[in-house]
Parts: structure tokens; sequence; C-alpha cells
């Protein structure tokens, strides 16, 4: 074994000790690591890449899928402006962050809280609460759907309470609100378990401290736990934010794809899956459209993050 | 510190008689917070599972009997299996969970395979333009799906790969971020046995499966589980790549179910029940690549 490597280490040459220099490996095996690289590169490139750069291209043209387009300047962000659907999309998706980002900062931190002692079953409760998040988008909002339906399940333990059935999926703003609730019921499962690192490295000495100075429970949240995760929480409140902005599936199950009443629950996802796909699809002003989720996207991001540095400071 | 200390001990004292239970530090939880962590727990089971379990009850509700009923009647006074039978004679369910799968598995395959050589390209391998190729990636992660899925589908249409499974596949056959979390397990390695294998006449494809990639089979088995899971749950893309219904992927089907037959609602619950059983089997068994994934998903997004 020794022999044989040391004779094959003298046919190719190569330094007696240290690490390889970059010509040699070069030299030694002169396409292997763009042949390893490749596959992912090409995917990338062809998949991801290339049509984020066909969608600024397209935006600024009047392609349709059947029909290759002409270049027409800013008209498509100039129809966008007057376009009554887009502003409700954006409105929607919009309130969408408003409405899910919060819960989805605080009620995994307390859940996470909540299963952090290993007390007996505790790793049961644990992969119950993640159960929601294996599941399917379309699996969960159709769940949703039949409970929330006129003659579903809450609408009948609520009239057995006595409080009378809820038109939770016909009325346009309790509609959105109740794809919001999925939504967090969804993503519960997942703060959670990245919460649950974080607290993992909070120093268990800075409670008993605090415990010893009196603290109660409540404030001893507010002063240990806060402030040890409170990088995880911009880090969930970015992840949470980009995620709801982009939201499709809840509200296209829930509300149907023309976007519940008169499509006053479209969001703006849903509004380029509408515009820019079959036949008819105008590919160049839905480009346009997916350039403003977009950029709001990565507005979103980095307000996020922002916000935390300036924290720090 | 020492204070803390000294003061457990006294406040332990009164209550010594109790049943032991103790926390992970060896410290005493008191009676009645047990308690009322159980019953938070237990509210909690029911909020994040209960509606699985309606919905799974509600499959197995016979014809006759009242699925309406106020008050709610939680088990069914007769189990059966009709249902299913009749999903499978509504659409064809077991070829859209055929579908699935198939897109599924070739999901896993592909991201395995290509992000671990990409990784190990990215993190081992020297060669000029490889800060461009690391680049490219960490771009291709941080752009929205939504944000250019009209392109993608118009890719797809001129690669004359529309409606077909494998432009299912496509887009998403190597993620980014997968590419990037194998360069970071493979970064993890110490450099010194791939040195002396090397040292010792290895060439790199020897490196490579020998020795780099057994040891980072965790981080690839996280990239195996997401992989299969987000083919399965996929929703999006498949809806706007997919238009014959022949060729749909469950998730598809299920909202073909549910646009056509809405009103069934016994129906479209064993849909979901055939759609979600195979991913919580799956996610009983490997709970730990799960959570684990999600801890260095996070940390990269």
């Amino acid at each position: 074994m020794a022999l044989s490597t040391v004779s094959g280490k003298q046919i190719s040459g190569k330094p007696k000790s240290g690490a390889p220099s970059p010509r040699r490996v070069r030299r030694q095996l002169p396409t292997s690591p763009w042949l390893f690289a490749a596959p992912g590169l090409l995917i990338t490139g062809v998949f991801i890449l290339y049509p984020f750069v066909s969608t600024v291209i397209n935006s600024f043209t009047d392609r349709r899928t059947l029909i290759p387009g002409r270049f027409v300047g800013l008209a498509n962000f100039r129809e966008l402006l007057h376009d009554d659907m887009f502003w409700i999309g954006l409105r929607n998706s919009a309130l969408y962050v408003l409405g899910v980002v919060p819960a989805l900062v605080i009620l995994p931190l307390l859940l996470a809280l909540l299963v952090q002692k290993n007390i007996p079953g505790i790793t049961f409760f644990r992969s119950a609460f993640y159960t929601p998040v294996v599941a399917s988008i379309v699996v969960v909002g159709l769940i949703w759907v039949w409970l929330l339906d006129e003659r579903g399940l809450i609408n009948s333990l609520l009239e057995s309470i006595g409080i009378g059935r809820v038109g939770f999926l016909s009325d346009q703003w309790l509609l959105l609100l109740s794809a919001m609730a999925v939504t967090v019921w969804k993503g519960l499962g997942y703060y959670m378990i990245i919460y649950l690192a974080a607290l993992a490295n909070v120093p268990r000495e800075l409670h008993e401290a605090a415990s010893v100075d009196g603290a109660g429970a409540v404030r001893r949240f507010l002063t240990v736990t806060v402030p040890a995760v409170r990088s995880t929480m911009v880090l969930v409140g970015a992840l949470s934010s980009v995620a709801a902005f982009k939201v499709f599936s809840e509200v296209y199950l829930m509300a149907g794809p023309s976007g519940g009443p008169a499509g006053e629950d479209t969001t703006l996802v849903m509004l380029v899956q509408r515009t820019g796909t079959g036949l008819t699809g105008r590919v160049g002003y839905a480009s346009a459209l997916s350039l403003v989720v977009f950029v709001v996207t990565v507005a979103l991001m980095l307000l996020v993050l922002r916000a935390d540095r300036r924290e720090e400071t | 510190m020492s204070l803390a200390e000294k003061v457990r001990p006294d406040r332990e004292a009164p209550v010594a008689r109790e049943p032991r239970v103790t926390d992970e530090h060896g410290r005493r939880v008191r009676v009645w917070e047990l308690v009322l962590r159980y019953v938070l727990l237990l509210a909690v089971l029911a909020l994040t599972v209960g509606p699985f379990v309606w919905q799974l009850s509600t499959s197995l509700k016979g014809p006759t009997e009242d699925i309406f009923s106020s008050p709610p009647k939680f088990l069914p006074s007769h189990p059966t299996l009709h249902n299913y039978k009749r999903v499978a004679d509504t659409i064809p369910v077991w070829d859209y969970a055929f579908n699935s799968l198939k897109v599924a598995a070739a999901n896993v395959v592909t991201n395995c395979v290509g992000s671990a050589l990409a990784g190990y390209a990215l993190a081992r391998l020297r060669y000029r333009g490889r800060r461009i190729a690391t680049l490219a990636f960490i771009l291709a992660m941080l752009v929205p799906v939504e944000g250019i899925i009209i392109a993608q589908f118009t890719t797809m249409r001129e690669l004359g790969l529309n409606n077909t499974l494998i432009g299912v596949v496509l887009p998403g056959c190597i993620g980014a971020m997968n590419v990037l979390l194998m360069r970071n397990a493979f970064l993890n390695l110490p450099y010194e046995i791939e040195e002396a294998a090397y040292v010792d006449g290895a060439n790199v494809w020897q490196r490579f499966l020998r020795i780099a990639l057994p040891s980072v089979r965790g981080t690839l088995a996280v990239v195996a589980i997401f992989a299969f899971m987000g083919a399965w749950d996929d929703f999006l893309w498949p809806l706007i790549v997919l238009s014959d219904p022949s060729k749909f992927t469950l998730t598809i089907g299920l909202n073909y179910l549910h646009g056509t037959f809405a009103n069934d609602e016994r129906l479209v619950a064993a849909g979901t029940v055939i759609a979600v059983a195979p991913l919580i089997a799956l996610f009983a068994c490997l709970q730990r690549y799960f959570f684990r994934g999600v801890g260095e998903g996070a940390v990269k997004g």
C-alpha cells in the first residue's frame, strides 16, 4: 500500500508535503473543478439567473406567451400605476406582512419557551407541533377551508356555544384574516425550532441572577430572554416578512383562483400568476409585476436587517 | 452566582416529599408549574394536530353520517374506507401520487449529487473563477422564485418542456441553497485528512468520494429530506407548468379535486389524507434531520 502510493506520487510528480498548490491541481486534472461545479452552475444559470435577467428585460416589452414582444419602455410600469388590481394586490400582500410577521416573531418564541424544559414526553410535543410545517400548503389550505366552512367544525362549535355562524370564507376581510391565521399556524413549528436553538445558548446564570433579584416570569422574559434572542427575532422577522409578502397558496386555495369576491383578496403573486400564465398570458406586464415583488422583497430584507443594526449601535 | 446556589436547596426543602421531576439541569420543577405546562402543551397539541385528526375523521365517515352536525361529532360512528375508493374513482389519485413520487425522487437524487459536487468544488478545489461561481450561487439563493416564475415558465416553453414532469423538476433540481449548505459542510471538515490522501496519491474523485463525502452524510441527509419535502409539497410551480390533468402531481390534483368537487367534503378529506400521510410517516422516522435542516437553512437564509 505504502509502496504503491509512493510510486504513484512519483509518477504524477506531486509535492512531497504541504497543501496542494493551485497550479498543480489544475495541471493534474485540468477539467475536474469545472466538471464538479458544472451541473449546479448550468441549472442555476438557465433556470434562476437567466429567468431573472429575462424578467427585467421582458418588463420593458409587451411580450405575450405566444407573441414575441416589442420594446415599450416604461409603458408596463405606467399601466401598473393605474391598475386597480395591482393596488389591491399590493395592499393585500402588505397587509399580510403586517398581520403575519408580529405573530410569527412572538408566538413561536413563547412556544419554544413552553417546550424548552425537558419534562417527560416533551420530544413528542415538539414533533407534534412541527407537523403542520411538514404538510403541503395545499393540504393545510384544504383542511382549513373545511374547518372554516359555513357548516364546518369551527362554525359548529361557535353555534353550539351560542355565538352563531361566521362567514370566515365569504367576507373579504375575514377571508384575508383567516388566510393569515393559516400561515401563522403552519409556520409556528418552524420558527419554534429556530428559537429553541437560540434559547439553548441563553446562559442559565442570567435567569438565576434575575430570579434571585426577585424578577417574576414576565419580567425575566422581557429582561433576560428577549435581549438574548433578539438577533434571532430579527432573523425570524426577516424570513417571515419575505415569505409573507410573497404569499400565494393560502389565499389561492381559500379565496379561489380569482381571489374571492370581486378579486378583492388577490395578492401580488396571485396577480403575477393570473396575468402571466396560460396561452394568453401577458408576459411583459407580469414581468413588471414580478419586479415589484422582487424589489419589495429585497427592500423588506434590508429594512429588517438595518433595523437590527441600528438597535445594536 | 454563589447566592443562587445557596438559595436553591432552601426553597426545595418544604416540598421534598412530592414526586421528583427535574429539568435538564437537575433542578426541581414545581408541581403546579408542571401541571400548567402540560395543560398548555395539550392545548397547543389540540390546535396543531387537531385539524389533521378532524380531516382524518371526516374522511372515514360514511355517506349516511352527518358531517355537519352541531355540536360536532369527532369520531366516525361507522369508520369506512369508502371515501378513499371514491376519490380514486373521481380523480386518478394514485397516478398523481406516483407522479409526485417520481418528481420528489428525482429532486432528491439531482439535489444530492449536484449540490455535493458543486459544494465540493466551491469548498476545496482551487481554480480561477471560483469566487464568481460562489457568487452566482449566492445571488441565485437571494432571487425569490415567485419573482421569476413567469420567466421560468417562458424558458420552459422555449425548451419544449412545458407540461412534463421533467419541467416540474428542472428549476429546483440543484438548489443554490443546497450547494451552499454542502459547501459549508465541506469547509468545516479538517483539511489535513484530504491533504494526507492527496500526498498519498489520491486523485480528486477519490478524495471526494472516499473521504469528503462520507464525512458530510448528515448534511446530505438534510438536503435529501428537504428536497423530497419541497418537491412533494410544491404548489405554485407545478400549477403553472402543468396543464394536462393526466400529468398532475398530488398537490395540483387536490386543488383540481377541491375546485371541481368542493361540496364533497369527505372526498377532499380523503385526498388530503393520502397526500399528507407519507410525509408525516417520513417525518416520524427522520425527525432529527428535519430539525437539523431548519437550523442550517435558517442560518443560511
